[in-house]
């Protein structure tokens, strides 16, 4: 009875605090919300007239929802880059970073499976994807393969989480027995997420642009590099707005990782880039779609360049001790790779991998005013589910808000 | 408070918690399953399928007004499908466009095609980069120009049905890949998967009006689609597999196309593979088509 006495303590406090706080709380608030409902209302619609008003067509049959969904598995994966030493190797600095990470990874999976179901033509049916009540199409289909390995991952992060905070609020440290297994066994599951993420796309024949080799170690590198970016601007705003304290230490050696994952990102890009227009054979088709446009069908030009230009800044700026360590330039460097893979493996991935579609046409894509409502409604979702997760472990993370008086822990 | 009813938080005698738990979930998947209405018609058994064309035989008459004929016809035993098509005689009219539009129960508007027609320049050969699927000249054949109609190509080792999640397509016996449009989650995993552009998504609310439905339809072919499924060319199974030929192979004006059994020795198509120059879409996908391109002449 006292574990239930403690638990209802525990849910009255959290409610207790995330309704409160300051102004810009507040309005960070009213602004996700206002974004949720203006996603919900296009989302109703999409649901009631259909697809049709997405800009996808049937030539180019994938679009911004796959484009979003395919980015944040990385930002999901990318938890696992702080987790490895934190736990592992028990680097002290770094771990009250790491507890974030995975608060981030539950979020980014909660916009992924958000983002798969806005784009199924009938969300009415996702339980047909289920086993036992529905049917999967499981070994065969890598879609399945993906909702498999995706909500496992979520249910180990999710787990972890709830178990280090909880503990923490009760005043104890984690157990050992359970933290540790699922750490470990969360690390392959987020190289796993990443991979099969990316064997979707790879194993099309249909579509040369992905039908490479090099996709799941590009995808692999580029989410080490735009998950950690999104991780260190909140590590700064936790440090800036709460008493937590995060040694200036880790964040260099995040942004030190960072630089040596876009490195091998923009290593791998050029590869493939090379063997494209080295070899020039028709399937250069596609790559040369994105860097050049074909005929007068440019849209996409601009976005690809505007890409390399990011990561090509952020390596720069990470690699160089001096400005890694210089709050501005980190952040610029943070900015450059967020936005950088953001376009890179969200609409430049997607898009030319079905332009031209497989009969040669070129329908040019881009995303409409529906689709961009529904896309900021997800995004606002999950930066809602973040911040409220946040608002709940901060505090017991700090030894402000517990059950019991904390033990006193050397 | 009524007697028999157990006070909150225990459990009747002789159920231990596991127990219980077990009968609640047990209980709870079987709501599921039923509730949640029919099973691919993939395995569902020989007289629920029965039934279940009954449903929608009663369910399209009531929505367009007419007598409705839902067949269910399966696979003939030693037949598989095949489909040849003439390059040097196809003229690019688009009569077979249109005559499987009206055929298929498509959706008029917007309308749906499960054959796209690409013209090509002589002078390049069959090059998809290169292909026109919306010229649109006072008179066909162009000069300098033939004609590539594509469908669905009804691969043996089909992409779009490895890859679909739910298992809503499949390869018949007799050689037709079909979808379950009531199973089907418009996912168009499919649509990325083929090489051929041959599966079509109903991005809007498809309409088709009373007096143009096709009442003589088959459960994995022509019956109505609905928003938000994929679909695409079925051999129209519906004619097929009661011994007649597709709608595009009767209307061929220069009689281009041509269908017949793949087993069967002594058949047209196995004649045209046997004799002809034959060629196949994309060979080295080793998508396995059952779909021929041959010259004539």
């Amino acid at each position: 009875m006292n574990e239930l006495r403690q638990f209802s303590r525990f849910v009255s406090g959290s409610v207790r605090l995330v309704t409160r706080g300051n102004g810009a709380y507040w309005l960070w608030l009213f602004v996700l919300t206002v974004l949720i409902l203006s996603g919900a209302e296009a989302f109703a619609r999409q649901v009631r007239s259909g697809l049709v008003v997405t800009a996808m067509r049937d030539q180019v049959s994938w679009g911004f929802y796959i484009g979003n969904f395919t980015f944040l598995v990385g930002v999901a994966a990318a938890a696992v880059v702080l987790v490895i030493p934190a736990y592992v190797y028990n680097w002290k600095p770094i771990r009250e970073i790491v507890i974030f990470g995975e608060l981030l990874a539950v979020s980014a999976i909660v916009m992924c499976l958000l983002f798969v179901l806005v784009d199924i033509g009938r969300p009415d049916r996702f339980w047909h994807l289920l086993p036992i009540v529905g049917h999967m199409n499981f070994p065969q289909s890598i879609l399945a393969w993906d909702v498999l390995v995706l909500n496992l991952y979520f249910i180990v992060n999710f787990i972890v989480v709830t178990h280090i905070l909880y503990r923490a609020f009760h005043g104890k440290h984690y157990s050992k027995k359970v933290v540790v297994p699922l750490v470990l066994l969360s690390i392959p599951m987020a190289v796993g997420i990443h991979t099969v993420t990316a064997f979707l796309y790879n194993g099309l024949a249909a579509r040369p642009y992905w039908n490479s080799s090099i996709l799941a170690p590009q995808f692999l590198a580029s989410a080490f590099c735009s998950g950690p970016a999104i991780l260190l601007a909140v590590v700064q705003l936790l440090r800036r707005f709460t008493k937590f304290e995060i040694q200036d230490e880790a964040i260099w050696k995040v942004a030190e990782m960072m630089a040596y994952a876009t490195f091998i990102n923009l290593f791998l890009h050029g590869a493939e880039a090379f063997k494209e227009y080295y070899s020039n054979t028709e399937h250069a088709l596609y790559t040369r779609y994105w860097f050049q446009g074909i005929g007068e069908h440019r849209t996409l030009v601009p976005y690809a360049w505007t890409a390399v230009v990011l990561n090509v800044a952020a390596f720069i700026l990470f690699i160089t001790p001096k400005a890694r360590k210089n709050v501005v330039l980190l952040n610029v460097g943070c900015l450059a790779t967020y936005a950088g893979c953001y376009i890179d493996k969200g609409m430049g991935l997607i898009i030319p991998g079905l332009t031209p579609d497989a009969l040669g046409e070129i329908y040019e894509y881009y995303p409409s005013i529906a689709e961009l409502r529904v896309a900021a409604g997800v995004f606002a979702l999950g930066f809602l589910v973040f911040t409220l997760m946040l608002k709940v472990a901060v505090p017991i993370l700090l030894g402000e808000f517990h059950g019991t008086k904390p033990a006193t822990t050397s | 408070m009524e007697t028999d009813e157990v006070p909150e938080g225990k459990l009747p005698k002789g159920v231990t918690r596991r127990e219980f738990a077990s009968i609640a979930a047990a209980a709870a998947a079987g709501w599921l399953t039923t509730a949640c209405g029919n099973r691919r018609l993939h395995e569902i058994p020989k007289d629920k399928l029965r039934s279940a064309v009954a449903r929608m035989e009663a369910e399209y008459a009531a929505q367009y007004g007419r007598a409705v004929r839902v067949s269910d016809t399966g696979p003939m035993d030693d037949v598989v499908f095949a489909y040849a098509l003439d390059i040097s005689r196809c003229v690019g009219c688009r009569r077979c466009v249109h005559a499987c539009v009206e055929e298929n129960n498509q959706s008029r508007d917007p309308e749906v095609q499960w054959i796209r027609v690409l013209s090509m320049d002589k002078e390049k050969g069959v090059d998809f980069k290169d292909a026109n699927p919306y010229y649109a000249p006072e008179t066909v054949p162009e000069e300098g120009h033939f004609y590539v109609p594509t469908a669905c190509q009804h691969c043996r080792n089909a992409p779009c049905t490895k890859v679909c999640p739910t298992g809503a397509t499949w390869t018949e016996k007799d050689g037709i890949v079909v979808i379950d449009y009531d199973w089907c989650i418009g996912c168009r995993y499919c649509m990325a998967a083929c090489p051929y552009g041959a599966r079509h998504f109903n991005w809007g609310k498809p309409t088709l009006p009373a007096e143009q439905v096709n009442t003589n339809m088959h459960v994995l072919g022509n019956r109505p689609r609905q928003q938000g499924v994929v679909e695409k060319c079925t051999f129209c199974i519906q004619r097929v597999r009661e011994g007649r030929y597709p709608a595009c192979v009767e209307v061929c004006p220069v009689g281009a196309r041509k269908f017949g059994n793949l087993l069967d020795p002594k058949s047209e198509i196995r004649y045209i593979i046997e004799n002809k120059r034959v060629l196949l879409l994309k060979p080295e996908l080793n998508t396995m088509p059952k779909f021929f391109y041959f010259y004539g002449t």
